[in-house]
C-alpha cells in the first residue's frame, strides 16, 4: 500500500496539538478524532455491506487515544525495530483500526474504500502482509495477548526501549490461551506489557456474563499477577492516565468500561448490532449523530 | 557417497539439533530457545546451561508457546519453538496457522520425538498427524532430517531462511544415511541410490530402511531408486515426476498417518500427470497405533526393509 506522506504530517501536527493540551480542550480534540473514525468506520461497513461496528465503536476511543498520544510509532517507518508494538487482538474490528491506522498515514486515508473488497489488501481480518502497521494476523481470539508476550520479553531481552500493547475483547477472555499468557506475562514480571480489555458486556450472541461469565474480572487479574486499572473506556483523560507506565513491576491490564455500539443511539448496547449493517437511512442517522 | 564413509551405530537426532543449536547460538545472540517444560525431553538442558536467558520454558501452556515465539520473531529474534510433536503441532494447530504461517513469524518449529517415538504412551503421545496438518498450510517449510547429519542442516538452513520451518527432530535411533556432501537444497529430494526399476520413497525413520530394501530387492535383480523426502514442503514434484516416468513402480512408507502426509503428496503428483502408467502403493498409519515399542510398531505396520520390498515387488507385479 501507498504511504501518504502528507497524511502522516496531519496526524504528527494532531498529536502534537493533542499532547500539548490539556482538561477539556484535549478531550474535545479527541473526540473529534474519534467521532471522525467513527464516520469511517459507518461508510466502511455500509460500502462493504458487513464489518461489526458494535465492537467497532466501543474500542474506538481506546485506539485513538493509544495512536494519538501514547505509542512511539512512525508510521514512515512502519518496520522500526524499537517501534512499540500495537497489536488488536480482537481483530473482527479491523475497520476500526483501519481507519486509525490510514488517518496516522500508514496508508491513504482513500484505501479505506476498498475495505473488504476482491482482491483489497483492507481484509475483514488485519493482515501484516499486506497493511503497514499490522503487527500480527489476528481473527481467531485468543491469539494476541501470547505473541504479546513474546514481543515484550524480546524487548527484554535485546534492551529494547519498546512497550507492547495488546487489546482485547471482553468475550474474547473466555478463550484458554489468553489465560496461559496473562500467567506467563505474570510470571516473567513484563512491566512493559499493557494490555486493554474492551469491556463492553457484550458477545457476538448474548451478554458475557450470560454466555460464560467473567466477573470478578478485575479480581481475577489481580489474582494472576497483574497490575489491575478500571477505567471508564470512552473518558480520554482516564485512558491516558491508564496507560503510564507500570509502577508495580507486574504487567498492567486496563479494564476499559466500554459502550457496544458507542456514539450511535441505536446501535448503543444492542447485541444485534454486534455484526449488523446498517441500511442507508440508518446510515444517515448514525452519520448525524456523530457529526 | 560411500557407505564406508558413515559412522556406524545409531543415532537420536535430538543429540546433533542440541549440538547444532548451541554452536549457532554462540555466535548469533538472536537465536532463543522456547520450549513447554520440555527442557529435559527437547535437549536443551545444555542451550539452558549456556543461555539461560534466552531460554523460555512458558510452561505447560502449548498455545501460549507458539504465540510467544511469534513475538519473538516480530522483534527480529529467532526462537526455536520446541515441544514434543503431537502437542506443538496438534494443541497450537490454529497459532501455526495464524500467528507462524500466515503472519509470515520466522518461527522455526521443533516437533520433538515425532512419528511413534513414543512407543507404549500410546496415540496421544503419537506425533503422525503432523505432516498431514502442517502440508495444508501453505508459507510454512516443513523438514524431516533423516539422521544427524541432515538434522545440522535443517537447523542451519531455519536460521538463514527468511521463512517459518516445522522440523521433525527424530528420537528413534536411526543410523547415518547421508554425509557432508550429500546434496541438500530446499524443496529437493535426495538420490541416495539410483536405480531404474523401482522407486522407493522414504522420509525419517524411512530412509536407511529404504536403503536397506534397495539391498535386499538388487539380489533378486531389481533396482531400485532411493529418494530421501527430506523436504515435505516446499515439495519435490520434479523428482516424483521422473521418478514416474522413469521407474516402473513407486512405493512411498512414512512414520505417519497415510492420510495427506508425504504418501499423499506423492500420489497427487502421479495422479496430474499427463500420462501415467506407474502404480503406487502408499505405507504408513490408517489407524490408532496399538500398544507397542516403536520398533514394534514400526514392524507392526510394515514400516521396515520387509514392507518395502514386498510393495516394490506387488507394483512390480512380481508378487
Amino acid at each position: 500500500m501507498d504511504k501518504d506522506v502528507s497524511q502522516i504530517g496531519r496526524w504528527q501536527e494532531e498529536r502534537d496539538r493533542i499532547r500539548a493540551a490539556e482538561g477539556p480542550q484535549r478531550d474535545s480534540l479527541l473526540h473529534e478524532r474519534a467521532q471522525w473514525t467513527r464516520r469511517s468506520i459507518v461508510t466502511m461497513i455500509q460500502k462493504a455491506k458487513a464489518g461489526h461496528i458494535g465492537g467497532d465503536f466501543s474500542v474506538t476511543d481506546i485506539l485513538t487515544v493509544l495512536f494519538n498520544d501514547v505509542l512511539r510509532i512512525d508510521p514512515a517507518d512502519p518496520a522500526w525495530a524499537e517501534r512499540d508494538r500495537f497489536i488488536l487482538s480482537k481483530g473482527h474490528c479491523a475497520a476500526a483500526l483501519y481507519s486509525t491506522l490510514a488517518w496516522c498515514g500508514f496508508f491513504s486515508p482513500s484505501e479505506l474504500d476498498t475495505f473488504m473488497a476482491p482482491l483489497s489488501p483492507l481484509n475483514g481480518h488485519p493482515n501484516r502482509r499486506k497493511v503497514p502497521g499490522v503487527e500480527t494476523n489476528t481473527g481467531p481470539l485468543g491469539h494476541g495477548l501470547p505473541i504479546g508476550v513474546g514481543a515484550a520479553i524480546a524487548a527484554r531481552l535485546t534492551h529494547g526501549p519498546e512497550r507492547v500493547f495488546v487489546v482485547l475483547g471482553d468475550g474474547e477472555m473466555q478463550e484458554g490461551s489468553n489465560w496461559e499468557a496473562l500467567m506467563s506475562a505474570a510470571h516473567y514480571r513484563l512491566d512493559n506489557l499493557t494490555i486493554t480489555i474492551d469491556r463492553n458486556r457484550l458477545q457476538q450472541g448474548a451478554g458475557t456474563e450470560e454466555t460464560n461469565s467473567l466477573d470478578p474480572l478485575p479480581e481475577k487479574l489481580d489474582a494472576f499477577g497483574w497490575e489491575v486499572r478500571e477505567i471508564d473506556g470512552h473518558d480520554y483523560a482516564a485512558l491516558i492516565q491508564a496507560y503510564r507506565p507500570s509502577m508495580s513491576g507486574r504487567p498492567v491490564a486496563v479494564i476499559a468500561n466500554t459502550v457496544k455500539g458507542k456514539g450511535v443511539s441505536f446501535i448503543e448496547n444492542r447485541v444485534e448490532w454486534h455484526h449488523k449493517v446498517p441500511d442507508a437511512a440508518q446510515v444517515e442517522l448514525a452519520l448525524e449523530e456523530l457529526a | 557417497m560411500s557407505v564406508d564413509t558413515l559412522t556406524p551405530g545409531t543415532y537420536d537426532n535430538r543429540t546433533a539439533f542440541a549440538d547444532e543449536l548451541i554452536a549457532l547460538a554462540e555466535n548469533d545472540d538472536r537465536i532463543v530457545a522456547v520450549c513447554n517444560d520440555s527442557v529435559g525431553s527437547s535437549n536443551l538442558v545444555g542451550f539452558r546451561d549456556r543461555f539461560p536467558d534466552r531460554l523460555i520454558n512458558v510452561g505447560i501452556a502449548e498455545q501460549n508457546l507458539v504465540g510467544v515465539g511469534a513475538g519473538l520473531a516480530n522483534r527480529g529474534l529467532i526462537p526455536f519453538v520446541c515441544a514434543a510433536g503431537p502437542f506443538l503441532t496438534g494443541r497450537s494447530l490454529e497459532q501455526v496457522k495464524a500467528d507462524v504461517a500466515y503472519s509470515a513469524h520466522k518461527v522455526i518449529l521443533c516437533g520433538m520425538s515425532p512419528g511413534m517415538a513414543y512407543g507404549e504412551l500410546g496415540p496421544t503421545h503419537h506425533s503422525v498427524e503432523d505432516l498431514s496438518w502442517l502440508r495444508a498450510l501453505p508459507d510454512l517449510d516443513i523438514v524431516v532430517p533423516a539422521d544427524r547429519e541432515q538434522t545440522r542442516r535443517a537447523v542451519r538452513g531455519a536460521v538463514e531462511t527468511p521463512r517459518p520451518t516445522y522440523i521433525r527432530v527424530g528420537r528413534h535411533k536411526v543410523p547415518d544415511t547421508t554425509v557432508e556432501s550429500t546434496p541438500w537444497e530446499r524443496g529437493r529430494m535426495q538420490v541416495l541410490r539410483d536405480g531404474g526399476d523401482v522407486t522407493l520413497i522414504g522420509t525419517g525413520t524411512l530412509v536407511s530402511r529404504a536403503l536397506q530394501a534397495a539391498d535386499a530387492l538388487a539380489d533378486e535383480g531389481i533396482r531400485a531408486r532411493v529418494l530421501n523426502a527430506s523436504w515435505i514442503a516446499p515439495f519435490d514434484e520434479d523428482a516424483v515426476a521422473r521418478a514416474a516416468a522413469e521407474t516402473g513402480g513407486i512405493v512411498v512408507a512414512e512414520e505417519a498417518n497415510i492420510a495427506g502426509g508425504l504418501g499423499a503428496a506423492v500420489a497427487s503428483v502421479v495422479a496430474q500427470l499427463p500420462t501415467n502408467r506407474v502404480r503406487v502403493r502408499l505405507l504408513g498409519l490408517r489407524e490408532f497405533a496399538p500398544t507397542g515399542s516403536t520398533d514394534f510398531l514400526l514392524e507392526h505396520f510394515g514400516l521396515t526393509a520387509a514392507g518395502y520390498v514386498r510393495a516394490a515387488r506387488e507394483v512390480l507385479g512380481r508378487a
